[in-house]
């Protein structure tokens, strides 16, 4: 696994040094030997128990038929398939979107001043303050059986709730505030003064955005594709509600394992889990990947923040 | 200020409408749709199932479990980060990578490993099982797995605080001759706890709303086991929808009450410190 320095990512180079010895200093007056390996052995302890150990379980229960009972376990079922196909539509179409509004509404809030801003952020923040069981709540009273828009929709032969586009719509919203939230701080570090020297010299809009900004905040952008990404393959309590949860056509794979789950299918739940855990590994790498880059370029990021 | 008035930069129409639209459409109407399915509703309904014993009970569990978490989960966090910056040990880096996991990792996996390995079958359930206590489908294992999914926000606030910290201070209390604790107590708590408070309510608020992993370690039970989110969904599978919101207004009613007053001590803590 690449290394992942963060602790270094957010202070700047002539700095550290100058900390880490004053810090060190200090360490050896206030921690004693005996307090520090007090403390990295319950840190260690902690750890095991909350993440490494259900990690472990989680492969070695997959894995328990061997290699070929766990590539059995997942593709000789059409449901489960079906699901993962599901979710590799869903959550690709869900982050495109909340990319192209991350961009406009970042740009926006970043680079004016105007009314109103306060309030636009606040609803960028909603969907976290609100639990996504509520969000997918809130698609069904706007759209389902018996309501305006729901009858609308069943007239035009396109049924709301159950439907691909219903399920979309609720990893949208509660994935909604990740890419903004990783993008604003980036535009504000960076400041307009390179847009404004580009504009002032003739370039077109498109030309400053493609040639000054995206260059800018790539990293940052995909830093946020990426956390994005892996809460809209793991949605689980809006989808749960908006899908009606049909085996083999409503059900991503979050929703897979659960049926898989109370339907006793062991380790076939375990073996698509796993799946899902390789791919939040696979976040994780890349991350890790774009941290070590970033520490070159001194950004500093945060985790999104949820109000 | 860095934010211009919206003629010097091109764009400002376009991003704005972009936005306003978006938002209306993807935020504003759902939500609106709710507040105004519970403000059509009669009072007397509104209230009946707002304030249902079984309601009642959820929302008091709810707030009880991710209350519990979110304690635990400061204390835990605050160890990580503590170690994390400030020493060195091997498979630090690796420690430090994986904490990000419950970020990515999809909450149901998490409650599927829980449940089971806490069951009888599993390795931990096993192995506690001798000393009498069961933990599957209690209230505890619901904590168990809050505490999975809420610890990184406190580690992830509070590490660049106690990175930035001034190392001038603590040595100047050494110097006067702090103990150890003193000086963590003294010193470095007053200026870590304005991040302590928001990883503490970031873990909060995620508790109150989890849903996907609570469905698999707990029994779901009425009046046992059953929080908030879980009663709304088996209330939209009676297809009680008037239950359902009235239920989840309230929800949203305590998650923003929660809010403000975290914002309230927030700046109360930082006036002080």
């Amino acid at each position: 696994m690449p290394e992942a320095d963060i602790s270094k990512l957010n202070q700047p180079q002539s700095n550290a040094n100058h900390k880490s010895s004053l810090t060190r200093s200090v360490n050896c007056r206030t921690d004693s030997k005996i307090t520090k390996y007090l403390l990295i052995c319950t840190t260690w302890i902690l750890f095991s128990i909350i993440l490494g150990i259900p990690i472990i379980f989680l492969f070695t229960k997959a894995f328990s038929g061997g290699v070929s009972g766990y590539i059995n376990s997942i593709f000789s079922d059409k449901d489960t398939v079906n699901s993962i196909f599901l979710t590799l539509t869903i959550a690709p179409i869900a982050v495109f979107l909340n990319t192209l509004f991350g961009l406009n509404a970042a740009w926006l809030l970043s680079r004016y001043h105007f009314p109103g801003r306060t309030l636009i952020l606040t609803l960028i923040d909603l969907p976290f303050a609100v639990s996504p069981v509520v969000t997918g709540l809130c698609l069904v009273i706007l759209a389902g059986k018996g309501t305006t828009l729901g009858t609308w929709f069943d007239q035009l032969g396109f049924p709301f709730l159950n439907s691909t586009p219903s399920m979309v719509l609720a990893t949208m919203i509660v994935t909604l505030p990740i890419i903004v939230r990783e993008l604003i701080p980036v535009l504000d570090e960076i400041g307009p003064e390179q847009e404004l020297a580009a504009t002032s010299l003739g370039a077109t809009g498109m030309q400053m955005f493609l040639r000054i900004t995206l260059p800018n905040i790539s990293l940052g952008l995909v830093f946020g594709i990426l956390l994005c990404n892996a809460r809209a393959i793991g949605e689980f309590a809006s989808v749960a509600v908006v899908s009606g949860r049909i085996g083999g056509s409503t059900e991503t794979m979050p929703l897979r394992v659960e049926r898989l789950f109370q339907e006793y299918k062991s380790p076939a739940d375990f073996a698509l889990a796993s799946l899902l855990a390789l791919m939040a590994f696979g976040t994780l790498i890349a991350k890790a990947f774009i941290e070590k880059r970033l520490h070159s370029r001194q950004q500093s990021f945060q985790i999104p923040k949820a109000r | 200020m860095n934010r211009l008035p919206p003629r010097m930069l091109p764009g400002f129409g376009l991003t704005l409408g972009f936005t306003l639209t978006y938002l209306g459409l993807v935020v504003v109407f759902p939500l609106g749709a709710l507040i105004l399915q519970a403000l059509t509703s009669s009072p007397s309904d509104f209230f009946l199932s707002a304030f249902h014993p079984r309601a009642l009970s959820a929302y008091w569990i709810s707030f009880i479990t991710a209350g519990t978490a979110a304690i635990l989960n400061t204390f835990v966090g605050l160890l990580f980060a503590w170690v994390l910056v400030r020493y060195t040990f091997p498979g630090r880096r690796l420690m430090d990578a994986l904490i990000d996991l419950p970020f990515a990792l999809p909450t149901s996996v998490a409650g599927l490993i829980y449940s089971t390995l806490y069951s009888e079958k599993g390795w931990m359930g096993e192995f506690i099982a001798p000393s009498g206590i069961h933990l599957s489908y209690s209230w505890w294992l619901t904590v168990m797995v809050l505490l999975f999914t809420g610890f990184p926000f406190v580690v992830r606030t509070v590490q660049p605080v106690l990175e930035e910290l001034d190392g001038d201070l603590e040595e100047a209390a050494a110097i006067l001759g702090a103990s150890g604790f003193q000086t963590f107590y003294k010193v470095i708590l007053p200026s870590i706890l304005p991040a302590l408070i928001t990883g503490f309510s970031l873990a909060f608020a995620r508790g109150l709303g989890e849903y996907g992993s609570i469905v698999f370690v707990s029994s779901n039970l009425p009046y046992q086991t059953e929080t908030g989110p879980v009663l709304i969904v088996s209330r939209l599978e009676e297809n009680a929808i008037s239950d359902a919101s009235a239920t989840a207004i309230m929800m949203l009613i305590a998650s923003f009450g929660m809010l403000l007053l975290i914002n309230a001590l927030q700046k109360r803590g930082q006036t002080n410190a």
